[in-house]
Formats: structure tokens, sequence, C-alpha cells
């Protein structure tokens, strides 16, 4: 049995497996399968200030070794989220990271202002999604924006404070630097890439909303990459996520560069596929004798 | 609400019109929980996303269920090329289903199409309480006509062209003479224009009427919030979820 333990800011992970948000919503539903105390921590689903409604459906699309969503960060509010979800999530013995997203840096630093008053682990502040018309990926995909985002949340937070990349960026390094100078203290990445499906027959776009975000195997490449290069920017830790859909893929994600691994669509594919890739890491590297799971990250070595 | 998931074996396949196929599974654990209106949620080998599939017959006994579904695509196509023996990875039982009514004395159960199958359990349930109306367009596509019979369920039988059945034209007219004679509630699966019809008719006649409805799905139990579909509830209209909230909603809190 190898330790699979991870520290990220000082937090410590029994193991380095997170369900990615939007994937889990506040993990209600997948404890009717398993216990949350199984996993390393628990990405909740993506909550604003205010109650979102999300938008019209259809919002899924299937696609060659993926899908899209364009789910639209429908989410209660955070207060309701604090007052209703978080007490319950508190009891999983699980590391429960907060995800938050909000349309103007203000919006963002009042979410994490309230939630640094709670019993929450770490913040992971929500730069990159494209499926909202405000905020989301305008923030991710330019430096001066993700600097002052991420600022105004540092200076509204004292938990630990991931920051969620978009891939839909020409240099995710140039972000990635930017959001360590505005004070990160991890980041975490891929979001989903902004994609497209139309329907032949009717000439429409499959999706009401257009585009939405891809995610699932197909993305995994690019995930690795972007890992990799981002592992190599700067110095706080990279938590990786991207089409992950065993416990080799994580290992691999963690040999780019990641200090810990999100789950995000097996889960839809597989409901025990966290669970499942855990052990599948823990065999992995009880087969090549290593002791730590903590041994492995980081050390590809680049041709 | 507990979920399982396992992989569980088809009994018994039968061909049931073009491209419609009726699989018996056992799978005991899911069918003592299963109640009419839920779907399991099904994957077909080699894809990422599962597969909705309404529940058409609960045998608590016999430890099965029953699915009649139809090829739409490539995954409804892989799940359909399974034969006997064969091994399916289903969730269930998933859903909210369809209010059972023990005083009822007369309802309506409406299926259009490939929204008949859910049907089957209620027809089950109300035995000769029911009156089932099935609408197709032709007569190829006729299914489970005699199912209905066998659980003393009065059939009515629509086609569009007249080819076969009683009526010639949409299930709304048998329905507008049933309710006129009485019913206490009407239970509806199948396209959506059928089903507003349905709703609007129960509406006029003031009869309670409750509708299956289908949405893109992903998890297929509430998580990741991507079937959604719009409810008025409280003079609000807001997003709920085919997989948690239904897939069986109030005819007239669903916003068309």
């Amino acid at each position: 049995m190898a330790d699979l333990s991870v520290n990220i800011c000082g937090i410590d992970f029994k193991n380095p497996i997170i369900p990615a948000s939007g994937v889990f919503g506040y993990g209600r539903e997948y404890e009717e399968f398993y216990s949350l105390s199984e996993l390393g921590g628990i990405a909740t689903k993506g909550t604003t200030r205010t109650k979102r409604t999300g938008n019209s459906a259809p919002r899924i699309a299937e696609t060659p070794a993926g899908m899209l969503n364009s789910v639209g960060l429908q989410n209660p509010g955070i207060d309701y989220f604090i007052q209703h979800e978080l007490p319950n999530l508190m009891t999983k013995n699980t590391v429960i990271l907060a995800n938050i997203a909000g349309s103007t840096p203000e919006e963002c630093a009042e979410v994490a202002r309230k939630l640094d008053a709670t019993d929450v682990h770490m913040i992971e502040l929500n730069i990159s999604c494209p499926n909202v018309k405000q905020g989301g990926a305008a923030f991710g995909t330019s430096c001066q924006m993700a600097e002052q985002v991420t600022a105004a949340v540092r200076k509204a937070a004292k938990k630990p404070l991931i920051v969620k990349l978009s891939p839909n960026v020409t240099s995710i390094t140039e972000i990635a630097k930017s959001v360590e100078a505005a004070g990160a203290d991890a980041v975490s990445l891929i979001n989903t890439l902004l994609g497209m499906r139309i329907d032949i027959h009717t000439r429409r776009p499959v999706l009401r909303n257009n585009v939405g975000g891809l995610s699932g195997a197909g993305i995994f490449p690019v995930a690795v990459r972007m890992v990799w290069q981002t592992a190599n920017a700067v110095n706080i830790p990279v938590i990786g996520m991207g089409g992950v859909t065993s416990g080799e893929d994580a290992i691999e994600l963690m040999m780019a560069g990641a200090s810990a691994v999100q789950v995000g669509m097996a889960v839809f594919t597989d409901p025990y596929a966290p669970v499942k890739i855990i052990r599948q890491m823990n065999d992995f590297l009880d087969e090549n004798k290593i002791s730590s799971v903590r041994e492995i990250i980081g050390t590809v070595q680049p041709w | 609400m507990k979920y399982l998931q396992g992989e569980y074996p088809i009994i018994h396949k039968q061909a049931l019109a073009k491209d419609v196929y009726s699989f018996v599974i056992l799978c005991p654990e899911i069918a003592q929980l299963a109640c009419p209106g839920q779907f399991v949620h099904i994957l077909p080998k080699g894809f990422g996303l599962r597969r909705p599939i309404s529940i058409a017959g609960i045998d608590k006994q016999a430890g099965t269920l029953r699915i009649v579904f139809i090829i739409k695509r490539q995954g409804t196509q892989t799940i359909a090329g399974l034969n006997q023996g064969d091994y399916l990875d289903m969730i269930g039982p998933l859903g909210h289903g369809f209010t059972l009514l023990p005083e009822a004395q007369h309802v309506i159960l409406v299926g259009g199409g490939i929204g008949v199958p859910p049907m089957l359990p209620l027809a089950a349930y109300y035995g000769e309480k029911a009156t089932a109306v099935s609408g197709f367009r032709t007569f190829q596509q006729v299914i489970l006509q005699e199912d209905l019979e066998t659980c003393k369920a009065r059939t009515i039988c629509c086609t569009e062209d007249g080819s076969a059945g009683a009526v010639k034209g949409f299930v709304t007219t048998p329905l507008e003479q049933l309710l006129s004679e009485g019913a206490d509630a009407v239970f509806a699966c199948g396209p959506i224009p059928m089903l507003k019809a349905v709703a609007e008719v129960c509406m006029r006649n003031q009869t309670y009427c409750e509708v299956s409805l289908e949405e893109r799905m992903a998890c297929g139990v509430g998580a990741c919030l991507g079937c959604a579909c719009k409810i008025k509830k409280d003079h609000q209209e807001e997003f709920l979820h085919v997989c948690k909230n239904g897939p069986v909603f109030k005819a007239e809190e669903v916003c068309w």
C-alpha cells in the first residue's frame, strides 16, 4: 500500500484525487454510491453571489471521446451554499474546495469574503467558465483581468486560494504567472475547451447556447501539455485536470507536474471513477515499488 | 434515495418493430426499488455518456426490469446490438416517477411512439381502471398493445395515417371523448407537441395530468445540472432537472 497523501498549500489530502467542480454538485448525489471520505477532496459546483438559473436546454452534447456542456453556472448562490450545503460537506472527512465565480472582481471578492468566515479548506476561483456572458472566461483570457480578479479575491480571503485557468488562451504560462504574482497559492487547469456542434438536419447548434465547454478523454493530451508548461513556469502548486479517466492518466498528469488531480466527465461514465482511479494509482505505485505518490510529481524527463 | 450501479444480464431480447427492441434484464436490487415512470441509465460500451431509458416493466418477484427503446444514433445502436446473455452497465432506478393513486376509479394513459413503454408499469398498477391511448405515425410503428391488454387496460390505438387502430389521427381526439366521460388523472409520455396538446386538453377539462419529459442528460443523478427543463412553481419559472426532479412533472407546471 503506497502513501497516496499529498499536501497543497498546507492542506493535507489523503490522496490526490478530487472530483472536479460542476460534475459532483455538492456531493449529495454521489454519496448514494460511496463514502465521500474515500476522496482526496471535492471541488464543489461553481457558486456565485446570488442564485443563477443557468442556460436553456440542451446543455449537453456528446462528442467523440468527450462532451460539450453549457450549464451556465446554475447554482443557488453563496448564502444558500454556506447555510445548507457546506455544513454537511464539512462532516465528510475530505478536503472541500469551494469553487466560486462572478461577473466582476468585486462580486468574486464578496463571495470569497463570505467563505473566509467558514470552515471550508480552500477556495477555487473560476476565471475560466466558457458558458457565461460576463466574467468567466473573460477574466481568464487576459493577464490583466486575471491579475485584477485574483488580487481582489486575495485581499478578501486568507484561505488558500486556487485559481482555475482557461485553456482557451495563446499562452497559459503568462496567465499562470499573472495570477501567481497577484497572490494565488495554487493554480488548477485545464477548464473546458470552447467547442461547438451543429445538427446538420436542422442547421441549428446542438447546444442552446450555441457554444460550450469540451471535456472528456479527448482533451487529456492538451491537459498534460498545459500542466507541464505551467508547472515549469510557476513556483506554486499545480492541480491538473482535463480528460482523466484512469489511474494511469492521473499518474501521467502528476509526472507532468500536477500535485493533485481532478476528475470530471469520467464521473458521468462511471460514478465510481474517482475511487477506481485512487485504487489504480496505488496499484501502479506498488507495482513500481514507489513508496509515495509525491515522488512522481514533475518527474517527466523531457527529450 | 439509493442509487445502484452494476452489470446486469439481458435474459430476453425481442424486436418489436423497426429499430425498436425490448430487453428483460435480471437486476433484483434495482427491480426491488423501481417505480413506474423511473428510468435506468445505460452505458453503451465505448461511449462516455450513458443513455437514459424508461422502465417498461417491473417484476419484483422475478427480479427483472423490462426496457423498450428505439435506435436513435450510435449509442442506442450499440445497446441494441447486445443479445441475451450479454451484460448491461446500468445505474438505476433513477428519477421521480408517476404518482400512484390507489383511490382512482379511472385513469388515462397517453403514450406517443416510444413514449408508450413507460405506460406499461402504470397499466400493470391500474389494470382495468386504466384506458391506454397510444399514438403512432403508421401501422409499422405500433407496439405494446397486447401487453397493455394483458394488464387488463382498455386500449385505444391511433395512427396518423389510419393504417392501424380504431382512430385515424392524434391521441387528443379519443382523449377529449374520454375526459368528457370523466377521469381521475391522465399520465402521458411522448413527443413534446403531443404532451403539450395533452396538457392543454386536460387543463380545459380540469383533469389532473402528469407528463414524462426527456432531455439530453449526462450524470443522470442530479449533480451536473445538464438536463434542464423550465418549470413554473409558485408563479416563478426555474430550471429543474429531468433526471432528478423528473422525468415526471405535473403538466400544469411545465413551461412549454
